[in-house]
C-alpha cells in the first residue's frame, strides 16, 4: 500500500492555517510546562509503559473488532466491521485520553483535575481517573446538560467528583470549556485540565490525538488479521474529533483508505438547526484554536443542535479542518433521524446499543455501503455504547419509563 | 504622535499617571454608552478601553461575562461599536479609545476591512485577548498600516523571552495582567506587582499599564506608584450593574472621579 508523508503539527501547533495558540497571554506558563511535560513523557519509555499497562488492566484494551455480518448483508454490500470502542471501561473511547493526561498530571505533581462535559461521558471518565489515582476532581457541566444528562451527573458524584453548574452563555458544552479555562488560569500552580477532544490550544489537539491514536494502531494489526488486509473506508463520527482522529491517524499515509467524518446535521444542515461545523461553518478562532466555527455574521458562536449532546459543539478539531481543506479526508452530514434509524437497526440486528453519537457514524456506513460491491470493507468507530441514552431514545420514540 | 502617544506625554510632562477605565459597549444597552463614554471623561479617564462584546469571553470573571451577555442581548455587534465610536469622535477628538476583545468577530469583518473601518472612526488602540504575540503577525501589521496600536497583555508567567517578543510588536503601551486569574479576580498582590516591573521595562520603553482586580482608590493609588497607567473594569462595571439607566452615568461619575484622586495621590 503506497504511502504520503504527513507530519502536523508544526512546533507552534498549526495544521497547515489551523490550530495554534489562540489564548491570552497568562495562560502561556501553564501550556508551555504542560508542552514540556509531555515531551519529557514522551522521551520516557515507562511512561509509555504505565499508559499501556493500565489500558490493558484497567481499560480492558485491546478493544476487539467485530463483523457486523446480518446488518450487512441486510443492506447488501460493503462489509461492514465494528471497532468496539463501547467496551472500554467507563463505555467510550472517552478515557483512553484520561488515562494518558492523569498519568501526565501525576508526572507533573498536580493534585487536583478538572475537566468541561457535555453529555457527562468526558466527565464521568476523568471522574473515574481521578479517583483512580486519587486527584481532586471539579467536572464543568452547562446547567442544560446538567439537566439532561442526571443519570451521568450522579455518576460523576459517585466517583468522588465535584459537578459545578455553569450559567453563562448558551449554559452548554461550549461555555463549560471556557469555565474550565477560567479555574485552569487561576489555579494553575496545583491544577492539570484534562481536555476531553482533539481542540483547544496547542498541545492539546496533539496530545489527545496522541492518546487516541491506540485506536487505529490496533485496527491496522486487526483487520489483517481478520479480513487479510486494511479496510477501503474508515468511518467515525465528529463532534470535537477525537474518536475520529484516534482511528483515521495510523491511516492518514495509507492513502487507499478513505476517511470519513460524520457530522451531526441535527433536524437537517439547511434547517440551520444542527452541529455540523466542518459542513456548513466557516473558519474562526474559538476555545484557543483556528478552525472551522458555526458563526453568525457578526462572528458570534451560535447554539448548536444534535441528538446526541455528544456532537452538539459548535467547532471542530484543528486537524480536521487540515484534513478536509487538504482533501485526505472527507466529512458528511447525518440527520437526527438517520442516526435513530441506525441506533435501532443495530440494536435488532447485532444485538449491540450503539452511543448516538456512534449511530451517526453507523448510519452514514449504512448508506455508503449499499452503494459498494460486497467485497468492499467498511470500518466503523464504535466509540461509545448506548446505554446513556436510554432517556433521549425513548422520548424521541414517545415512551416513558 | 498619534493619540495615545500625545496622552502619555502630556501626563508625563505634568508628572501624572494615566487612568483607564473599561466599559463593555452596549452594555446594558447601546443607547447609555455614549453617555457612559463621556462620563468617564469628565471624571478624568485618559484613555477608554471599549470591549467588544463577545459570546465566549474565555479571559473574563463573571462580571464582564454578564455585561457581555447583556450587550448581546441587546443586538451590539463590531459593527455598531465602530459606530459608537464614530459618534464619540464627534464631540471628544482627544480621549483615546482602545477596543478590548476577542480575535473571532474581528476575523469574521476581515483584519483589513476592520483595521479600515476603525481607524477611519478614529479608534486609537486594539486589544484582542487571544491574540498572542505568535499569532499576531498579522493582526499587528493591518493595525500598524492603518495607523493604530496593537496593545499586547504581560503576563506574571511571561518569561522574559516572551517580553521581549511583545516588547518586538506593541506600540502605544502594554498592558501588565496583575495577577494569574480572568478579569475581576480578587487576589490582588502589589508589592508582587511592583517586583515585575523591572523585568519589563527592561524590554521597553513603552508605557506599562496594570490592570485586573484594582477595585479602589486605595489600590489605584499604590498601583499609579511605581505604573504609568491603572485599568479598572470589573469594578465600573458592577457599578454599572448595581444603578438603573438613570443613575449609571451619575454613579460611574462618582466612582471613577474617586479612583482619579488615588492616582492623582501619586503626583508631586
Ligand atoms: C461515545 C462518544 N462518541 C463520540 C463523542 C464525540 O466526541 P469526539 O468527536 O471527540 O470523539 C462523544 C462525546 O461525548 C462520545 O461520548
Amino acid at each position: 500500500m503506497s504511502t504520503i508523508p504527513y507530519d502536523f503539527p508544526d512546533a507552534h501547533g498549526h495544521f497547515g492555517p489551523y490550530g495554534g495558540v489562540f489564548v491570552a497571554e497568562t495562560l502561556f506558563g501553564a501550556l508551555d510546562e504542560l508542552k514540556a511535560a509531555y515531551a519529557a513523557a514522551q522521551a520516557d519509555p515507562a511512561f509509555r509503559a504505565e499508559y499501556e499497562y493500565e489500558l490493558k488492566h484497567f481499560v480492558g484494551r485491546p478493544s476487539p473488532i467485530y463483523h457486523a455480518k446480518r446488518w450487512s448483508e441486510l443492506l447488501g454490500g460493503a462489509q461492514i466491521y465494528l471497532k468496539r470502542e463501547d467496551l472500554n471501561h467507563t463505555g467510550a473511547h472517552k478515557v483512553n485520553n484520561c488515562i494518558g493526561q492523569a498519568l501526565l498530571a501525576k508526572r507533573m505533581g498536580k493534585p487536583r483535575v478538572i475537566a468541561e462535559t457535555g453529555a457527562g461521558q468526558h466527565g464521568v471518565a476523568t471522574a473515574t481517573v481521578a479517583a483512580r489515582y486519587g486527584f481532586e476532581c471539579v467536572v464543568y457541566m452547562g446547567s442544560e446538560d446538567v439537566r439532561r444528562q442526571a443519570a451521568n451527573v450522579y455518576r460523576m458524584k459517585l466517583l468522588g467528583a465535584k459537578v459545578v453548574p455553569v450559567e453563562s452563555g448558551s449554559k452548554t458544552l461550549k461555555d463549560a470549556l471556557n469555565e474550565a479555562m477560567r479555574d485552569w488560569v487561576t489555579n494553575i500552580h496545583n491544577t492539570f485540565y484534562i481536555i476531553g477532544t482533539v481542540a483547544g490550544p496547542h498541545p492539546y489537539p496533539m496530545l489527545v490525538r496522541d492518546f487516541q491514536k491506540i485506536i487505529g494502531e490496533e485496527c491496522l494489526e486487526q483487520m489483517p488479521e481478520m479480513t487479510g488486509r486494511q479496510p477501503d473506508a474508515v468511518i467515525a463520527a465528529v463532534g470535537g474529533g477525537s474518536n475520529a482522529m484516534g482511528i483515521f491517524y495510523p491511516y492518514i499515509n495509507q492513502e487507499n483508505v478513505r476517511l470519513i467524518g460524520v457530522e451531526a446535521a441535527g433536524d437537517g444542515v439547511d434547517t440551520g438547526r444542527h452541529a455540523a461545523s466542518l459542513t456548513a461553518g466557516v473558519p474562526g478562532v474559538l476555545h484557543g484554536n483556528r478552525t472551522y466555527l458555526l458563526q453568525d455574521e457578526d462572528g458570534q458562536i451560535i447554539e448548536t443542535h444534535s441528538v446526541s449532546a455528544g456532537l452538539d459543539y459548535p467547532g471542530v478539531g484543528p486537524e480536521h479542518a487540515w484534513l478536509k481543506d487538504i482533501g485526505r479526508a472527507e466529512y458528511q452530514p447525518i440527520r437526527d433521524d438517520e442516526a435513530l434509524k441506525a441506533f435501532h437497526d443495530l440494536c435488532r440486528l447485532e444485538g449491540i446499543i450503539p452511543a448516538l453519537e456512534s449511530s451517526h457514524a453507523l448510519a452514514y456506513a449504512a448508506k455508503l455501503a449499499p452503494t459498494l460491491p460486497k467485497d468492499k470493507i467498511l470500518l466503523v468507530n464504535l466509540s461509545g455504547r448506548g446505554d446513556k441514552d436510554m432517556h433521549t431514545v425513548a422520548e424521541k420514540s414517545g415512551i416513558q419509563f | 504622535m498619534s493619540r495615545i502617544q500625545q496622552t502619555f506625554a502630556r501626563l508625563d510632562g505634568q508628572g501624572r499617571k494615566a487612568l483607564i477605565p473599561f466599559i463593555t459597549a452596549g452594555d446594558p444597552d447601546a443607547a447609555l454608552t455614549l453617555p457612559l463614554m463621556h462620563a468617564l471623561v469628565e471624571a478624568g479617564a485618559d484613555v477608554i478601553e471599549l470591549g467588544v462584546p463577545f459570546s465566549d469571553p474565555m479571559a473574563d470573571g463573571p462580571t464582564i461575562q454578564r455585561a457581555s451577555e447583556r450587550a448581546l442581548a441587546k443586538g451590539m455587534t463590531l459593527r455598531k461599536v465602530l459606530q459608537l465610536v464614530g459618534e464619540f469622535r464627534k464631540t471628544d477628538a482627544t480621549t483615546p479609545v482602545v477596543l478590548m476583545g476577542y480575535a473571532n468577530p474581528i476575523e469574521a469583518m476581515g483584519l483589513e476591512k476592520f483595521a479600515q473601518a476603525a481607524s477611519t472612526v478614529g479608534v486609537d488602540g486594539v486589544l484582542v485577548v487571544d491574540y498572542p504575540p505568535e499569532e499576531a503577525a498579522k493582526f499587528g501589521a493591518a493595525m500598524q498600516a492603518c495607523g493604530m496600536d496593537p496593545i499586547f497583555l504581560i503576563a506574571p508567567t511571561s518569561t522574559v523571552e516572551r517580553i521581549a517578543q511583545v516588547a518586538k510588536i506593541a506600540s502605544g503601551y502594554v498592558y501588565y495582567v496583575s495577577l494569574a486569574g480572568v478579569t475581576g479576580s480578587g487576589a490582588l498582590n502589589v508589592d508582587a506587582v511592583a517586583e515585575r516591573l523591572p523585568a519589563i521595562r527592561a524590554q521597553t520603553g513603552l508605557p506599562v499599564g496594570v490592570g485586573f482586580g484594582i477595585r479602589d482608590a486605595a489600590t489605584a493609588a499604590r498601583i499609579a506608584a511605581f505604573a504609568d497607567a491603572v485599568v479598572v473594569g470589573s469594578r465600573i462595571i458592577e457599578e454599572i450593574e448595581k444603578s438603573t439607566v438613570e443613575t449609571a452615568c451619575a454613579n460611574v461619575r462618582t466612582l471613577v472621579a474617586e479612583i482619579r484622586r488615588g492616582v492623582d495621590e501619586v503626583k508631586k
